[in-house]
This record gives structure tokens, C-alpha cells and sequence, in this order.
């Protein structure tokens, strides 16, 4: 069992859904990264998703978007991706997710990239734009490092899909609660719940969902019926309004023990 | 990828189907105004006194473009498939209009997206596609050209996937993108090879066409891929120079990567962003190339030179002056690498340009060039 997978049955058996923020690694920069790293740590963060920004985010709406050509204008790269990812390791063990697009991977090589962020003490990868049927090469190699290989469904995945994503994937389910791009929603599907079950069903893999996802009382919902909710845009947007490296992880610190608040108080029904 | 899924499912069955090829022919005979001539560009073969030089005239095509030919076959698809709103990504807004074109001819809903730059320095066309009733999404992230322009369309196309068609305009993007553009497009090759046999009773020794996306090099290449004795040549757009760094040579300038679902050529820096582009065409300014280009250069089947946009204004010019055409600045890069290959060939040999487009959309860019005010 995996850091993620063990972490998520811990939290499980309490009855506990996982809070995974994200955020962008260098938005704005590397120093003021691990500042909110820590405090979404101290906020009572179960995993973080740290993003690997790309030129051309074609999964994410505008408030990724920015906080990507941000972090990309401050000259950010990989190995100082992993060199945050290792700072960090050293005050804390809460599972890191490096959540990027295929084409900075593969330019730095599958191999040395998984190699590196194994070193570094990453503990899973979820590439967006790759799908499972093209995920066998990258897969070899998170495999023999030890590295979670999460993957996505979204509500047009048919059951082969769910089936394939199942058989595959590592960590846990990444579930897309709408057909669409990353960014906050007023509102989410009232199907969710119906459809986080029927993935459930085929699978014995945690399931979590993301995308559209800001408030905390969206948040306690989803944590009555899944293993883990992610946060992203909304994250995003309060640190890139506060002012200054310490009040941004303040902001950031602040909403992810508010966000795990309203979560703790849901019993899970599943 | 369920509706990528979905696509490839679709369009299997379509060219399978007597009744579809029956269709697209029809109307890329009435609606689009197909067969197009290759004329014997005789005036502009004495000037450069070397090889006799045809021109497959796609300029003559109805929307002004080759584009017309892959959307045309695109929206033939997407009736079938009961899809109901069609998007579009666009460049030098020729694919834009086009696409707009076909929307309005079978009474779709059409969304464009167009890069703010573009919009710029492509006014005409973009009011061509209001007044064909098409919405037109200025997209301001990133470099606002092209692939800004297909990011933008791709989000779009994720979020409304149940009833939107996404009508890709170049030989890039996901599979079955590259490959069905590719056979909606070789209507020009297939046109060209019939014509040219009759014409002169042999093969070509050389195709030359522009690559940006490629869709248009791909038409004319694909159907005379196994004639071994027939050359191609790919022109990429060198924009200011490829030691400039601001150019649009993807294969020349790229390397290996994986852009917009394809791994092909393209061009990124040491860190694997994608690289902001230049070239006077809009057509051409996109940092990937259609990955069958990619794998027929690594054979060494079709072979890539470059333009820059000086070259391809001096094109614009000769071929007007000479033939009395004004080629768009996408299809002068082709033009252009003519001029030097052609006097340097003897008079047996023969070429065809793929004239992909007519140069009325460039006429405020190519003036500003030359600092004249329009």
C-alpha cells in the first residue's frame, strides 16, 4: 500500500473524507510556495496536489491559467519543482501528488522524471492530458519507483472506461465532478453522488473528487459520499488576492482548516 | 477521450459509406466549386527560367482557401453524428470562415475561436464570419494566436462535448484529427496527379507546399506518397529568420514533443513549454506540425526548407506581377522556396505549388510591410 492509499484507509476507517488542496509550485515564487505548503500542512491538508505549470493548460480555466504563467515568468523549472518537493519533506510527511501536463515530462525524460520526484519524496503523479491508453510507458516507470499513477474519469467515461481507469490506476480515483475545465462553480451536479457510486462499484481504489469544488459546505457534501475532495481554483484565487508571501500562505493556511472544519463534521454514508 | 472515442467510431463508418463519399463529392463539386485547375504558370516558368512550374489552384476555391475541403467533409460528419453547435479554432481566420461557411449552409450553431492577435491583423475575416453568422471568441491567454485559439476551443469543446462538434482545421490535434483531415484534404492531390498525368503525361519530379498545421501539404502529399520518384517539399515559415529564434519551423526549429494530443515536432524550450511563434502568416504560425509530416521527414520522404516573411512579401509580388495572382501569404512561402529551387532545375523537370489560398485577406499586413497605408 501506498503513502496516498494508506492515508486515505486511515481516514476512511475514521469515517473521514481527505482534504487535497492544490496549488501551483513558483505562484508567484518557490519561497512563498513552501510558505503555503507548510501552512496547508499545519490547516490540516491529508494530501497536496502540487501543480507543475505548462505554457499551454488546456484542462484548466483562467484562474490556473494565470497562476501558471505566473509561476512560468519567474523562470520555473522541474528540478527546482523537486528541490521544493525535498525542502518540504523535511518537516513533513503529507503525501505530495505532482499534478502537470505530458509535454515538460517527456521533454525531462519519463525515466529521470519519475527517478527525481521519487527522490525528491513525491508520492504520486497525475499527468492530465495523458490518458490510460497511452499511459503504459509513463506507468513502467512511476511503477518501478514506487510512485502512485492517478488517473481521471469524468461523467462521459462509459463503464469500459471506469473498468480500464480501475485496473490501472494507483492511489485513488480522481473523479471530475463536471464535464469541463478546472476553476470554481456556484454549483454542482446533483448527480454526483450517483455517479462517485457507480465508479465505486467497480473499483476497490479510494475515490476523490475534483474540479469546481470552492466552498466548504461543497466540500462537506462531497465528503458524505467520497474518499477525498480536491480543491484547486478557489485555493488559487486566495492566494493570488492576498498580498506578500506570508499573508498568501496565511490565506492559504486559513481555508484549508476551514474547508477540513466543515468536512469533519460530515459522517460519511457509504 | 470518450468523445474522441465517439469521433473515430463515426468517421470509421462514414468512409465506408457509399452514400457520404457520394455527398462530400457533391458538394466539393457544387458548393465548393471543385475540380480545381492546375494551370501551367507559363509566364512565371520563362522568369525563372528552370523547371515548368504548375500551380494547383485551391486560391479558386469558394471561401478563397483549400480549408473549405476538410470542413466541408467535417460537417457532413457532424450531421450524422446529431450534433447540433460546431466549433472552430482559427489562425488567418481562412479555417474560421470556412467553417462558419458550412455552419451556415446546413443552419448550425458556429462558434470561432481566434486569437486577439489574430483578430488583429485579420480584421476581414473576422467580419467575414460575423456576416456568415458565426460567433467569434477573441481569446486573449497566452501568445493569442493560433494555439492559444485551440487551448481555448479544446476547453470549450470539454465542457459542452455532449452536443458540440469540434471541427479541427489542420492535419494536428488528437487522433482521428490528423488522419481525417489529411483524407478530406487529398482531394487535392488526387486532383492534382489526374491532372498533371494528362497534362503532361508523367508524374511531377516535385510538390512544394507551405506547412504551418500542414493540412494543405498532406492534401497535395498524400496521394503520391508511394510515387517514389515524385520529391516533396515542405516550407516552413522562417518569420524573421530561424537563428532569430522568431519563426514557426517546427520541424527545421523543434524538437520532439507532445502538443494538443499528437507527438510530432515542436517547438519548446529547455524546460518543454511550448514556445511563443512568429510569422507574417497567421496561417503558419503554430508551434506543432501534423505528426504524418513529422514521420515522413524523419524518412526522409518530404523534405523541409524554410521561408522568412521578407521572402514570402517578394513572392506576394512576383507571382502578382508575373501571373497576375495574388497567392496568401501562407501559400507564397511555397512560392518563395520555388523561386530559388526552380532556376537551379533544367527545363524538363516540373513543379507544382499548392497555391492553398488567395492573398485578398493579407492585402492590410502585406501593406503595412511595405509601409504603405491602406
Amino acid at each position: 500500500m501506498s503513502c496516498i492509499e494508506r492515508k486515505l484507509a486511515e481516514l476512511q476507517k475514521r469515517g473521514e473524507a481527505a482534504l487535497i488542496p492544490f496549488v501551483t509550485a513558483g505562484d508567484p515564487n518557490l519561497a512563498t510556495t513552501l510558505k503555503i505548503l507548510r501552512a496547508l500542512d499545519k490547516g490540516g491538508a491529508d494530501c497536496i496536489e502540487l501543480g507543475i505549470p505548462f505554457s499551454d493548460p488546456t484542462a484548466d480555466g483562467p484562474t490556473i491559467q494565470r497562476s501558471s504563467e505566473r509561476a512560468l515568468k519567474n523562470g520555473l523549472s522541474l528540478p527546482r519543482i523537486f528541490q521544493l518537493v525535498r525542502q518540504f519533506r523535511r518537516t513533513s510527511e503529507v503525501p505530495i501528488i505532482l499534478f502537470g501536463y505530458f509535454n515538460p515530462i517527456f521533454h525531462y525524460g519519463l525515466e529521470s522524471f519519475c527517478r527525481a520526484a521519487a527522490r525528491a519524496g513525491a508520492d504520486g503523479i497525475l499527468c492530465v492530458d495523458l490518458p490510460p491508453e497511452e499511459s503504459a510507458e509513463l506507468k513502467r516507470w512511476t511503477d518501478a519507483q514506487g510512485l502512485d499513477l492517478i488517473f481521471l474519469l469524468s461523467p462521459t467515461s462509459g463503464p469500459d472506461r471506469v473498468q480500464l481507469v480501475a485496473g490501472k490506476g494507483r492511489g485513488f480515483i480522481y473523479y471530475v465532478s463536471v464535464t469541463g475545465v478546472t476553476g470554481a462553480r456556484q454549483a454542482l451536479d446533483d448527480q454526483l453522488r450517483s455517479q462517485v457510486a457507480r465508479v465505486r462499484r467497480a473499483t476497490s481504489l479510494p475515490v476523490g473528487v475534483g474540479f469546481g469544488i470552492s466552498t466548504p459546505k461543497q466540500a462537506a457534501w462531497i465528503a458524505g459520499f467520497a474518499d477525498a475532495a480536491v480543491v484547486g481554483s478557489a485555493l488559487v484565487e486566495r492566494i493570488e488576492k492576498a498580498k506578500g508571501g506570508a499573508e498568501k500562505a496565511r490565506c492559504a493556511g486559513a481555508f484549508v482548516s476551514e474547508l477540513k472544519r466543515a468536512m469533519k463534521q460530515v459522517v460519511k454514508r457509504s | 477521450m470518450p468523445a474522441l472515442t465517439e469521433l473515430e467510431r463515426a468517421y470509421a463508418q462514414a468512409r465506408r459509406d457509399p452514400s457520404f463519399r457520394k455527398e462530400f463529392q457533391h458538394y466539393l463539386r457544387q458548393y465548393a466549386g471543385r475540380a480545381t485547375p492546375l494551370y501551367f504558370a507559363e509566364r512565371l516558368t520563362d522568369k525563372l527560367s528552370g523547371a515548368k512550374i504548375y500551380l494547383k489552384r485551391e486560391d479558386l476555391c469558394h471561401t478563397g482557401a483549400h480549408k473549405i475541403n476538410n470542413t466541408l467533409g467535417q460537417i457532413l460528419l457532424a450531421r450524422r453524428m446529431g450534433k447540433e453547435r460546431i466549433i472552430a479554432e482559427t489562425g488567418a481566420g481562412q479555417h474560421g470562415v470556412a467553417t462558419a461557411t458550412v455552419a451556415a449552409r446546413f443552419g448550425l450553431e458556429c462558434e470561432i475561436f481566434m486569437g486577439k492577435e489574430d483578430v488583429a491583423r485579420q480584421s476581414l475575416n473576422v467580419f467575414r464570419m460575423k456576416l456568415l453568422g458565426a460567433k467569434v471568441r477573441v481569446v486573449e491567454a497566452g501568445s493569442q494566436t493560433l494555439k492559444d485559439a485551440m487551448n481555448e476551443a479544446l476547453r470549450d469543446w470539454v465542457t459542452h462535448v455532449r452536443n458540440t462538434y469540434y471541427l479541427i482545421g489542420s492535419v494536428a490535434g488528437p487522433h482521428p484529427y490528423p488522419m481525417m483531415v489529411r483524407d478530406f484534404q487529398s482531394v487535392i492531390g488526387k486532383e492534382a496527379r489526374r491532372q498533371f498525368l494528362k497534362a503532361e503525361g508523367r508524374l511531377p519530379d516535385y510538390l512544394v507546399a507551405c506547412v504551418g498545421g500542414g493540412s494543405n501539404s498532406m492534401g497535395l502529399f498524400y496521394p503520391f506518397v508511394s510515387d517514389s520518384k515524385v520529391r516533396m517539399l515542405g516550407v516552413e515559415a522562417a518569420g524573421r529568420g530561424l537563428r532569430t529564434g522568431k519563426h514557426a519551423a517546427s520541424i527545421l526549429g523543434g524538437e520532439v514533443g507532445v502538443l494538443h494530443g499528437s507527438k510530432s515536432y515542436v517547438l519548446q524550450d529547455a524546460r518543454g513549454q511550448i514556445r511563443e511563434t512568429h510569422s507574417i502568416a497567421a496561417g503558419l504560425d503554430y508551434p506543432g506540425v501534423g505528426p504524418e509530416l513529422s514521420y515522413l521527414g524523419d524518412r526522409g520522404r518530404v523534405r523541409f526548407v524554410s521561408a522568412t516573411d521578407s521572402e514570402a512579401i517578394e513572392a506576394i509580388k512576383f507571382l502578382a506581377e508575373v501571373e497576375g495572382i495574388i497567392p496568401a501569404l501562407e501559400s507564397a512561402h511555397a512560392v518563395a522556396a520555388v523561386m530559388r529551387l526552380a532556376p537551379r532545375l533544367a527545363k524538363h523537370r516540373t513543379v507544382i505549388i499548392n497555391l492553398s489560398g488567395r492573398g485578398d485577406k493579407d492585402m492590410t499586413t502585406v501593406g503595412d510591410y511595405l509601409g504603405v497605408r491602406l
